[in-house]
């Protein structure tokens, strides 16, 4: 048998390991092999080294695959992801509109509800106790419309902000109110009970202690009467008789209490608590004790507590006389220091008294 | 118990599929698996990339355990992946150091699997990586001559076509030239 070339010899294992051989040519490769030692190691080489190629070529072949899949995994994962990214992207105006409208609309909501001037209104319990004639200025003006729709006859009505009440201190004019009444005034007058009114200067203010020192300057004015009361300068005590005259409306209002407490609104040492019933109006009123001594100014209410207004002390008032530049008075200021009222009844005390106290009407 | 038996046979559906090189098996596995181990990787100091070479990795591992003689699985596919990538995750945060201890195991007989599996792996990546670079160092046409031959049976006449040389003869020549290249590529390394 002659030997084969290394050509053949592969060729014949191929086909035998393909099994591509007729039986007769496999017994012959097999004798063949038998016959040479040397080839048959060489066989079982090509055979190993074969099958080692497959499998290789089959890892290679699932590993292109595992990484394909690996990248084909990833990316879907990461483009959901980026879905929602790109989502986002798109609605981000209409996001940003809904937001400005859902802003806009609550705070123009909040805003024509007077959510902000509540708001304003209750930061403070306190109110001061001035008449807003913002209501009966506007009843006013229909009547004015009424009226001149019958008659063409002008009625020159000016228009009246505030009305609130003061008293005199000295007998040539002087007269006192709150500073709250009279903020921001164009013109001050004051009108006593019999209906006659006079134009009035504001001589001196004391926000702090919401005091206003007014002179009545007008023409018409007379000197009035010494003035009955007198001002005590002391503290009164709790429990005190004591009664006010004040015009929460257009006619002088009396009321009558006790003084309840020695201290004012969040304890104001300057003012006193009073149980007297006041309304807008009574604001710059005089407090009188039961001998016809003024011991306060109305000045507020504490809303929502029953029978708590406040008054402002005479101490209070008489420091503020006292401060006073001198080039601003016309003529000293004197208290006047004799009581006319302390023996009478209380009813002519009123009486008596009603000359001096006014209406304030701010414009 | 119905759920137990399904999941069984998904498993085997994916051995099967990974013997045959079925992709859609791969993406299963994937689907089902990469999730949990990708979190044991990210939360023991691996990063997102490092989790996706990891479970490559221990596909690899299974690949070789399942075409390499029979291989029966004895815990869920789950249980052995995840013994496998965690073999490998920690012998990559030790960079091989060994501080890995076998006393550290949790689960005998799954970590016993895994260890067995990870160091047939390796055996094997030595021996087929020398194929593996000589396949890639070969070049064409004589890697397609091989492959058509070898893995895909074709006959003699049909590659002499392919490839449009004069006759068999001339075909059978170039194989064997390429086969003897393959061959001194092999066994040079």
């Amino acid at each position: 048998m002659r030997k084969l070339n290394q050509q053949e010899f592969i060729e014949w294992a191929d086909a035998y390991l393909r099994g591509e051989l007729s039986d007769e040519q496999r017994v012959w490769f097999e004798g063949y092999c038998k016959e040479h030692p040397d080839e048959a190691t060489k066989f079982e080489e090509h055979a190993a080294f074969l099958s080692t190629f497959k499998a290789a070529e089959a890892r290679l072949d699932f590993k292109k695959s595992l990484s394909e899949t690996a990248h084909h995994y990833h990316t879907t994962h990461r483009t959901e992801r980026t879905r929602v990214v790109s989502l986002w992207d798109r609605l981000k105006l209409n996001a940003a509109v809904a937001a400005a409208i859902a802003i806009v609309s609550v705070f123009s909501t909040l805003w024509l509800t007077g959510y902000y001037s509540n708001l304003r209104k209750t930061t403070s319990d306190y109110s001061a106790l001035r008449r807003d004639m913002n209501t009966v200025k506007r009843n006013v003006n229909a009547h004015n419309a009424a009226i001149k729709s019958i008659s063409s006859h002008k009625d020159n009505v000016e228009t009246m902000h505030y009305g609130a009440t003061g008293f005199m201190i000295t007998k040539n004019g002087y007269v006192v109110t709150n500073y709250h009444v009279i903020t921001g005034a164009d013109s001050v007058h004051l009108q006593n009970h019999k209906g006659q009114s006079f134009k009035a200067d504001i001589i001196f203010t004391n926000p702090e202690k919401d005091l206003a020192i007014l002179r009545i300057n007008d023409s018409t004015f007379r000197s009035l009467k010494n003035i009955p009361y007198t001002f005590k300068k002391q503290d009164s005590d709790l429990g005190e008789d004591i009664y006010t005259i004040g015009f929460p409306r257009d006619e002088a209002v009396y009321g009558q209490g006790y003084l309840s407490s020695a201290t004012g609104y969040a304890g104001d040492t300057l003012a006193y608590q009073i149980s007297i019933p006041v309304n807008p109006g009574n604001s710059g009123g005089p407090v009188l004790d039961k001998d016809g001594n003024v011991i306060g100014i109305i000045s507020g209410k504490q809303k929502g507590i029953d029978g708590a207004a406040f008054a402002i002390k005479t101490k209070a008032l008489l420091e503020t006389l006292n401060s006073i530049p001198a080039d601003s008075l016309q003529g000293n200021i004197v208290l006047s220091n004799k009581n006319s009222l302390s023996a009478l009844p209380r009813t002519d005390q009123i009486k008596k008294l009603q000359d001096y106290i006014y209406i304030v009407k701010v414009y | 118990m119905s759920k137990e038996k399904s999941d069984s046979n998904v498993d085997l559906d994916i051995i099967h599929g990974l013997a045959s090189g079925d992709n859609l098996a791969i993406m299963k596995l994937y689907k089902l698996y990469f999730p949990p181990i990708a979190k044991m990787v990210i939360n023991n100091q691996g990063s997102k990339e490092e989790a996706q070479d990891i479970f490559q990795e221990t596909v690899m591992v299974l690949y070789d355990r399942v075409t390499n003689s029979n291989f029966e699985l004895q815990s869920k596919l789950q249980t052995f992946l995840y013994a496998v990538s965690k073999r490998l995750w920690l012998k990559q945060l030790t960079r091989g150091e060994s501080k890995y201890h076998k006393d550290q195991i949790d689960n005998h007989e799954d970590y016993l699997a895994a260890e067995e599996a990870v160091e047939n792996h390796e055996i094997v990546e030595a021996n087929l990586l020398h194929m593996e670079e000589a396949l890639v160092g070969l070049g064409e046409p004589c890697k397609t001559i091989l492959y058509d031959f070898y893995i895909k049976n074709r006959s003699m006449a049909d590659i002499c076509e392919k490839f449009g040389y004069t006759n068999t003869d001339n075909a059978k020549t170039q194989k064997y030239k390429c086969l003897q290249r393959l061959k001194k590529l092999f066994f040079k390394k």
